[in-house]
């Protein structure tokens, strides 16, 4: 299934964050979008997903999304967002249980995706015993257990340090490589970008417009830290944002838009 | 590098610490014997004259009495039962009412003045009204207890359900989770800890309104026990009856306690 953004625009009040955003997220890629703090790239992935309302354009399915797929447009979030008082196993049970499936299959279904994070011995763990990267593999296991058409994850290595993220990058790749999946990742870190993204695309600070979007050629699982390529790409993507990310620095926060970032 | 101390560098003070109560088993029950053996020893001396407060040990020996010529399983009952009836109500409906002003802006437009207006009355002062609605028996003692325990625990829900993290619930919707599933598995288990301190409140202010309510027209029941007591300055047997709420009161907050540890042990 792909997706297709076209012409989209979004305003709170007076205040316009996104202007003009036509994209599309080909089916089995995964699409970064970068820009600098208080662009409007959260508020893009909840209009892509359809938390919120887009006050112009819209976002449209090609395509039916895979059979079995529970919740085709399925969202990883920066802060997790688990029950704590579910256990890891009955943190992905929950999006489960509204869903009539045949006997035997939720369980099925729990311990393949723990499976395939690599969570089964924690199952019966609270999320409050978990380290940062453990909680993240939680979400993502929920995420997948659902069979989304399209994940849509939101700065969802943010809040780890910088070791997690590296393991973490290197469980998303494998996932992917294992079983490609179609993802919008939302992120202001530009190495994210590079090592996962097939497309990266440069919104410009407020009212986040697209500057530029990046095609990368080579393959996911191919892809290392230092690699000369990336580093090109990665130092001219910085390049482009620098004086924004530098004026998006010093400008004051409108009034109310607390969680614009 | 040497550990030890450069005889010319001065130590930086510490100044952290505090702020982190640890349990200290023994002190409360040290500190309860040795005012209970002053108090004894005083009475004792005749430092405290029994008229004006009996010693414990007269006190006991009244509770003694008491029990021994089976009034008070038959007080207390009285008094249990319209407690249990009158707070299981209150909580109930309080539930019922403070999730609906918690999750609908109708209701909470509605309801939540009414609330704010309502609960401050002592409910103490209804009861002569409550006595005509619901009649001098029973009805009236557990219409008080109701009406006292409703409003906190109407407070504490739709409090805790104001509290509950917006961003849990936004993943409920991501996850196409229905609206009473979101409810039932997000926004209920996430107001429970403030729920459960609204409990605690509202048996507190059952008792409090028991014993009102007993004082004012009641055969049986700890506070009518306690006010024939008063009016034949019988001191002892009135320490007597205020041991028996203390312990009631006691009794509540250990069965609280019992289900903040099974149902909160996510927190722990």
């Amino acid at each position: 299934m792909d997706l297709e953004i076209s012409g989209l625009g979004h305003r709170y009040g007076s205040l316009e964050v996104l202007r003009d955003i036509t994209l599309r997220i080909p089916d089995g890629r995964i699409v970064c979008v970068i820009g600098p703090s208080g662009c409007g790239k959260s508020t893009l992935l909840r209009l892509i997903g359809g938390l919120e309302r887009p006050t112009l354009g819209q976002v449209l399915q090609h395509g039916e999304p895979p059979a079995g797929s529970l919740n085709p447009l399925t969202y990883v979030f920066q802060d997790f967002a688990l029950l704590p008082w579910r256990t890891v196993a009955g943190n992905v049970s929950l999006v489960l249980e509204g869903h009539p499936l045949p006997a035997g299959d939720r369980e099925r279904r729990i311990n393949d995706v723990l499976g395939r994070t690599r969570l089964s011995e924690f199952a019966h763990v609270f999320p409050k015993q978990l380290s940062g990267g453990m909680k993240q593999r939680v979400a993502l296991a929920r995420a997948l257990s659902v069979n989304p058409a399209v994940l849509l994850m939101d700065e969802p290595l943010s809040a780890l340090d910088g070791q997690t993220r590296e393991l973490l990058m290197d469980d998303l790749i494998s996932l992917w490589s294992r079983e490609p999946f179609t993802a919008c990742y939302v992120t202001h870190n530009l190495n994210e970008a590079v090592r996962l993204g097939h497309k990266v695309v440069v919104l410009s600070r407020r009212p986040g417009m697209i500057r530029e979007i990046v095609d990368i050629d080579t393959s996911i699982a191919e892809r290392t830290a230092g690699d000369a390529y990336l580093v090109t790409i990665q130092q001219r993507l910085w390049e482009s944002m620098r004086e924004e990310a530098l004026s998006a620095d010093r400008e004051l926060a409108p009034d109310g838009s607390g969680d614009l970032a | 590098m040497s550990t030890r101390a450069n005889p010319g560098g001065k130590p930086v003070g510490f100044r952290g610490g505090g702020f982190a109560p640890k349990p200290r088993r023994l002190v409360a029950p040290v500190l309860f014997v040795t005012l209970f053996v002053v108090w004894e020893l005083g009475s004792r001396m005749g430092w405290i004259t029994p008229l004006i407060l009996p010693a414990p040990s007269e006190a006991l020996e009244a509770l003694r009495d008491l029990a021994a010529s089976g009034m008070l399983w038959k007080h207390l009952s009285a008094s249990l039962v319209r407690l249990v009836a009158g707070w299981s109500c209150g909580t109930l409906l309080g539930l019922a009412a403070g999730i609906v002003i918690g999750l609908f802006s109708l209701a909470r437009a509605g309801f939540a003045p009414m609330v704010s207006a309502l609960f401050p009355i002592p409910k103490i002062a209804l009861l002569p009204l409550f006595i005509v609605w619901f009649g001098i028996g029973e009805g009236s003692k557990i219409a008080t207890i109701l009406f006292g325990s409703f409003f906190p625990t109407v407070i504490a829900t739709y409090g805790g359900i104001d509290n509950v993290d917006r961003s849990l619930i936004r993943m409920g919707q991501s996850f196409n989770l229905s609206h009473a599933a979101i409810v039932r598995n997000i926004v209920l288990p996430a107001a429970l800890p403030a729920i459960l301190s609204g409990m605690r409140i509202s048996a507190s202010i059952s008792i409090i309104l028991l014993v009102a309510a007993e004082m004012i027209g009641a055969e049986f029941g700890i506070g009518a026990y306690v006010l024939m007591a008063g009016n034949l300055m019988a001191t002892d047997q009135l320490l007597a009856g205020v041991a028996v709420l203390s312990i009631l009161g006691l009794g509540v907050n250990a069965l609280i306690n019992r289900a903040e540890n099974h149902f909160l042990r996510w927190r722990a």
